[in-house]
């Protein structure tokens, strides 16, 4: 694929993009049309329409967007420094801890239910560290970082369980923070999620290069002048910011971080300067399609987003994994 | 004098990979490092690489410790080509070679016109422009090592470590690889430091030998004197008659039993 066809198609996901986004406002128990859209929120400020509009619909598609964005942008930065295509906001343990200390707030402390956000970003880094601690041996293995990831976030998960079996009567309040829902956001959110979204993707456009060169192995990085634990390091921290401030929003999104990566991927090529910015784009829209459906489907009930995007994400992936022939990812060569 | 080490030790979980290695690579010089498996080759040209660290010992590059110097300025004097490598599916020749450019961009910078006149030459020297639009993993194995070559050269160093550039490739693509490396000495100066198995292309190839035993320099010197009948013996465990090779004016090893 050359530089040509890539920019064409970051053009065209971003007007993709700004579609989909009006289609999201416009749809729900209430539809508008685009044009309706912009007449209401520029002359109608009094009416209903408008009241459901500006404090119920564009927070929440804003945010649907940037929890897109943050997601994506996490997978992507961690299957590339790991060069492994299982690596995910979930590998690394940052949902595992965000969703515990979450849960404890959530479950032990309800009273002070406001603090889970900021416990659970909390946990997100706490329990990255933790990981990158335990696969330390004089510097950090990929492999070991997974591993470790797996077994600490499976460990997490006992916790999260062990809450939920000693409080059952409290498990329908969180059920939403568990599955991932966008139901009760506002205004408000914002400032949970857009300053480590904003600050974090800036700093990331800057080092698609540094991403490329990480992919090429360990010792062809070294060669390269790289120095492979301190990059290693900023973009894990990086990648646990995005998801972490990602989670606090909207409580555990599996998959969004390993799959939006892949597909994106297959579409416009591994390359690191096309491919960050892709993901912005495609991770928006995912996450917004994704509640569009969520509040459309069986209106007026709404489902937590996260089961559709389960629904929709793993078919289309596995479409896609049949249809190119197997992952597009690095292969190990001699 | 490129590069010096001295006592070099290397302990991998408390087993000393290296003992005390003393190594020595002058300018313009080609040498390898022979040695039967576990006797610390790699070890060593990873040490000199940086890939891993030294507990005892220390590694001079042009008259400096290798770790006072910052890694990306080291990659403008010793370019590397490491055994284990990996790249994407659809990552292209010229993408690649152009990585080699990297430790000379500052933060951010894109490729200048410079940048891309060194990576066409580095690409014409090593055969591999009419490959440039080719995805490198559709390369057969001695276009691919080119192609990792390529991306080395367009470093610009003084000197090239190899890391067993021959291994996996079938005898021509051998034979393809280290007369390029021959070629890149001979005609750009560049001082190499490789690894190879096989003793008879390490004769050939080579200015001066360090063959390696459980984590020690058994010997090195001048390829036609260095690998004796005793020595081969001693550290490769195998009875061999040595011929002399007249076309290429070296001897030639044929083992005839493991001892």
């Amino acid at each position: 694929m050359n530089s040509k066809k890539q920019k064409l198609m970051i053009l065209v996901f971003m007007v993709l993009t700004i579609v989909i986004f009006l289609l999201s406002v416009g749809n729900g128990a209430v539809q508008m049309s685009p044009v309706k859209i912009i007449e209401t929120l520029l002359y109608d400020k009094g009416s209903t329409s408008y009241q459901i509009l500006w404090n119920v619909r564009i927070p929440r598609t804003i945010i649907a967007a940037l929890v897109g964005i943050n997601l994506s942008l996490a997978g992507v930065v961690l299957q590339g420094i790991m060069r492994n295509p299982l690596a995910s906001p979930s590998t690394i343990g940052v949902s595992a801890g965000a969703g515990l200390v979450g849960l404890i707030f959530l479950i032990l402390f309800p009273q002070y239910y406001y603090l889970a956000p900021i416990g659970s970003f909390l946990g997100a880094l706490g329990a990255t560290m933790l990981i990158y601690g335990l696969a330390w041996n004089g510097g950090v293995m990929p492999t070991r970082m997974i591993l470790a990831g797996v077994a600490v976030s499976s460990l997490f998960g006992a916790g999260n369980n062990a809450l939920m079996t000693f409080y059952p009567e409290r498990v329908s309040g969180v059920l939403n923070f568990m599955v991932g829902g966008l139901a009760s956001i506002t205004w408000g959110d914002l400032k949970l999620i857009l300053p480590y979204t904003i600050i974090c993707s800036m700093i990331l456009m800057c080092l698609p290069t540094r991403l490329n060169i990480l992919m090429l192995g360990d010792e062809v990085s070294t060669g390269l002048g790289l120095n492979v634990e301190k990059t290693r390091f900023i973009f894990i921290i990086l990648s646990s910011f995005l998801a972490g401030s990602a989670v606090s929003v909207v409580g555990l999104l599996g998959f969004v971080g390993l799959m939006v990566p892949h597909i994106t991927r297959m579409l416009i090529g591994s390359d690191h300067k096309y491919l960050l910015p892709a993901c912005i784009l495609t991770g928006s829209s995912f996450v917004m399609i994704c509640d569009t459906v969520s509040r459309v489907i069986f209106s007026p009930i709404e489902v937590p987003v996260g089961i559709i995007i389960s629904a929709i994400g793993a078919p289309f992936f596995l479409y896609l994994l049949r249809g190119k022939g197997g992952l597009s990812y690095g292969h190990k060569r001699k | 004098m490129d590069i010096r080490g001295s006592n070099i030790v290397v302990q991998y979980e408390g087993k000393e990979a290296l003992k005390g290695v003393s190594i020595e690579v002058n300018k313009g010089e080609i040498v390898t490092i022979i040695g039967p498996n576990g006797s610390g080759k790699s070890t060593l040209v990873k040490a000199i690489c940086r890939s891993i660290k030294i507990d005892e010992g220390e590694i001079i590059l042009e008259d400096k410790n290798i770790h006072s110097i910052p890694t990306k300025i080291i990659a403008r004097k010793l370019a590397v080509l490491p055994q284990v490598k990996s790249v994407s599916n659809d990552m292209l020749v010229e993408a690649l070679v152009s990585y080699g450019r990297f430790p000379h961009l500052g933060f951010g910078k894109r490729l200048s016109k410079e940048d891309k006149d060194i990576v066409e030459w580095a690409m014409e020297k090593t055969g591999t422009i009419g490959l440039r639009d080719r995805n490198v993993i559709t390369l057969s194995g001695g276009e691919r090592q080119r192609a990792w070559i390529a991306m080395a050269l367009a470093q610009k160093t003084d000197i090239l470590v190899l890391d067993e550039p021959t291994t996996y490739l079938d005898i021509s693509y051998q034979m393809e690889v280290l007369e390029l490396v021959k070629e890149l000495n001979k005609t750009l100066g560049i001082s190499i430091v490789m690894v190879l198995h096989d003793l008879n292309q390490a004769i050939r190839y080579s200015d001066r030998i360090y063959v390696l035993k459980d984590g020690l320099v058994f010997d090195h010197g001048d390829p036609c004197e260095i690998l004796s009948k005793e020595t081969l013996k001693d550290v490769f465990n195998i009875q061999a008659d040595i011929y002399e090779d007249l076309q290429n004016k070296c001897p030639y090893i044929i083992p005839n039993k493991i001892n």
